[in-house]
């Protein structure tokens, strides 16, 4: 095996790209608005996780633009915006697909199966994990616990959950996905109300 | 004398986690009554008394936490609930605050109250995009019910609590890098001292509290500390939530008192019902991810605080995930490093390269290209994280390496003699994918 491949080498820096002009809509100023006042008057920049998210939302992920509004908001300078944006894993800094398969890889899961979700959901989409579907509707990512583990392999497909993907339904799931959109993911099976939960 | 649950008693019902269910059924906010007739001082008080310890992962006593916030000084203080579960095998705050949310902000009420804060800010990881919206709606209707705002039931008292989404960060979880992502930065742990109940968050006096951990004030308050000693040994009372996952017949999350053993958890018929597909226990992770394992000799052990810590591992998170003979630990080791590799904040140097280090050599023997000598730097490698960085996820880090190699060293020399892997799993990838 090769001990080092370029792969590895984890200290190359890509700046996000610049994109188009960016700035909330009005709705999404009146999120901003109202969310920074959970904070101390000087201490906005606690509100820059909420920012981002809205960023996100607005234009699916965030761009250079994206991050300067942000800092102008916050008040703060863009490069204090990009070492939080690099640094947590929930915001893309690149193009995800309509639905983003966030397959849960950690131990509980990967008793379970989880390895082999990742292999047969990539089998059928044609994509490795990291990358997205030429048409733009799928994108395959592998990440750490979910914090779901009796409902295991759990995978969360933008901000919902589908647990309990056996290995095999995977093909299922996608066509599934593909005819019905959010209809075809099981939820939290908390929100499932029978009897005693275990 | 059966135990009765005091968290999750009524999860299972419907709309259990409404602010008309929780006043019907759990006498909900009447805690909060009886605290706010009382001097804050008693309640730290009882909370010491009653020794409540946390239950995030430590273990350390709550109430002498409250007693070390800074009293006299000008500045706010502040509670932050822990909400960012992210431990691998854990997920008992996932099930409070989805279905009963109403008494953990009770409990975040509570505890402002007992520090003299006003505002608590609930950390909840970014993924939990579902228990956001629920817990959103309940502090929203303990607003307008009166039992969170200004000037509560006419005491005078004013107490705020707010929601703050994280965005994907295990270290979150840490306490100082928990008020450093609320204060909008990276999660990266600071250097201790300052603790934060002298310098917090916005360097103010905080208290940072676990999720199940403040949900047990409400009942102490309650029933008092006698009451809260009485339900577990010595040193370990009080309810306690198992998460138990992995190869079980019936895996989720169980309220029990800390007597009950691992065993009991395991097999017992109205815990996890024993092994999946009738196979043999292999071990235990007693934990989270980030404590040693345990084997079966040790499964009557009761599941408290002390008696795993004597055992030789720790109750820490309470996520127990349990292994059958299918599991090859060398690929156990391999995972969980995957996982403390990522999850690195990067911030000193031996976790962060020393995690990457440890990833890459267990790839190597877990292919079946490893060499004896690996055995021995992969000893090296851990014994050089822990200790020696800023917070405990060093130690979580090198922990799986040192239990699986001080435990199942013949595994290693068997994938490194026969060139394989020997125990390849059918629930396992057909051709892994390499670290990405």
């Amino acid at each position: 095996m090769d001990y080092a491949p370029a792969r590895w080498h984890r200290s190359e820096r890509k700046l996000a790209e610049a994109g188009e002009p960016f700035a909330y809509t009005p709705e999404n100023q009146a999120k901003f608005d109202e969310n920074v006042k959970r904070y101390p008057t000087d201490q906005r920049k606690s509100a820059i996780l909420y920012a981002l998210y809205l960023v996100q939302q607005q234009q699916g992920y965030i761009t250079g633009a994206g991050m300067r509004h942000v800092a102008q908001q916050i008040g703060c300078s863009a490069a204090d915006v990009e070492d939080v944006v690099s640094y947590y894993t929930m915001f893309y800094t690149k193009p995800v697909g309509k639905y983003v398969l966030n397959v849960c890889r950690t131990l509980s899961c990967a008793l379970l199966g989880a390895e082999r979700v990742t292999e047969q959901l990539g089998a059928k989409l044609g994509i490795k994990p990291g990358q997205t579907t030429a048409d733009g509707v799928f994108t395959l990512i592998e990440v750490e616990c979910l914090g779901a583990c009796d409902r295991a392999p759990v995978v969360m497909v933008n901000d919902d959950w589908h647990e309990r993907l056996a290995p095999e339904q995977c093909g299922k799931f996608v066509d599934e996905i593909r005819a019905k959109g959010r209809a075809a993911f099981s939820g939290c099976h908390l929100h499932v109300e029978k009897g005693k939960a275990g | 004398m059966a135990f009765e649950p005091v968290l999750t008693n009524h999860v299972g019902e419907k709309l259990s986690y409404t602010l008309d269910f929780y006043i019907a059924k759990a006498r909900g906010y009447e805690g909060l009554r009886k605290a706010l007739s009382q001097k804050p001082n008693d309640i730290i008080e009882q909370v010491k008394a009653s020794g409540l310890r946390g239950r995030g992962g430590a273990g350390f006593p709550t109430g002498l936490k409250w007693q070390f916030v800074l009293k006299d000084t000008p500045k706010p203080k502040y509670i932050a609930c822990n909400a960012d579960e992210s431990e691998p095998g854990t997920f008992k705050d996932h099930v409070l605050m989805e279905r009963n949310p109403h008494l953990l902000i009770e409990g975040c009420a509570i505890s402002c109250y007992a520090i003299g804060a006003k505002v608590a800010y609930i950390y909840i990881r970014g993924e939990f995009y579902h228990v956001q919206e629920i817990l959103e709606r309940a502090i929203d209707e303990a607003y307008k019910a009166g039992h969170l705002g200004k000037n509560i039931y006419g005491s005078g008292f004013d107490c705020d609590v707010y929601m703050h989404r994280g965005a994907g960060a295990y270290e979150a979880g840490e306490e100082t890098a928990l008020i450093e992502s609320l204060e909008g930065k990276r999660a990266q742990p600071r250097i201790k001292p300052p603790f934060p109940a002298v310098a917090g968050l916005y360097q103010c006096p905080t208290a940072v509290n676990n999720v199940e951990t403040l949900c047990n004030v409400p009942p102490i308050v309650l029933n008092g500390p006698e009451w809260f000693v009485g339900l577990g040994p010595e040193k370990n009372g009080g309810p306690k939530l198992y998460c138990i996952s992995g190869h079980v017949k019936r895996p989720g999350v169980y309220e029990a008192s800390m007597h009950t053993t691992l065993r009991e958890l395991i097999y017992g018929d109205q815990f996890a019902q024993g092994m999946l597909d009738g196979r043999k226990f292999k071990a235990i992770i007693p934990g989270g991810s980030s404590v040693p394992i345990l084997l079966d000799q040790h499964l009557d052990t009761p599941a408290s605080f002390d008696h795993i810590q004597k055992a030789g591992s720790l109750l820490g998170s309470a996520g127990l995930i349990v292994m059958d003979d299918s599991v090859c630990m060398v690929w156990l080791a391999m995972n969980l490093l995957h996982f403390y590799r990522h999850e690195s904040c990067g911030k000193c140097t031996p976790c962060r390269e020393g995690g990457d280090w440890l990833y890459k050599l267990l790839m190597r023997v877990e292919a079946g290209e490893g060499q004896m000598k690996d055995i021995d730097l992969l000893f090296g490698v851990a014994n050089n994280i822990v200790g020696k960085t800023l917070c405990a996820f060093g130690d979580a880090a090198a922990t799986p390496v040192l239990t699986t190699l001080n435990l199942f060293r013949h595994e290693f020399e068997a994938h490194i003699k026969e060139g394989r892997c020997t125990l390849p799993a059918p629930w396992r990838a057909q051709h892994p994918v390499m670290a990405h």
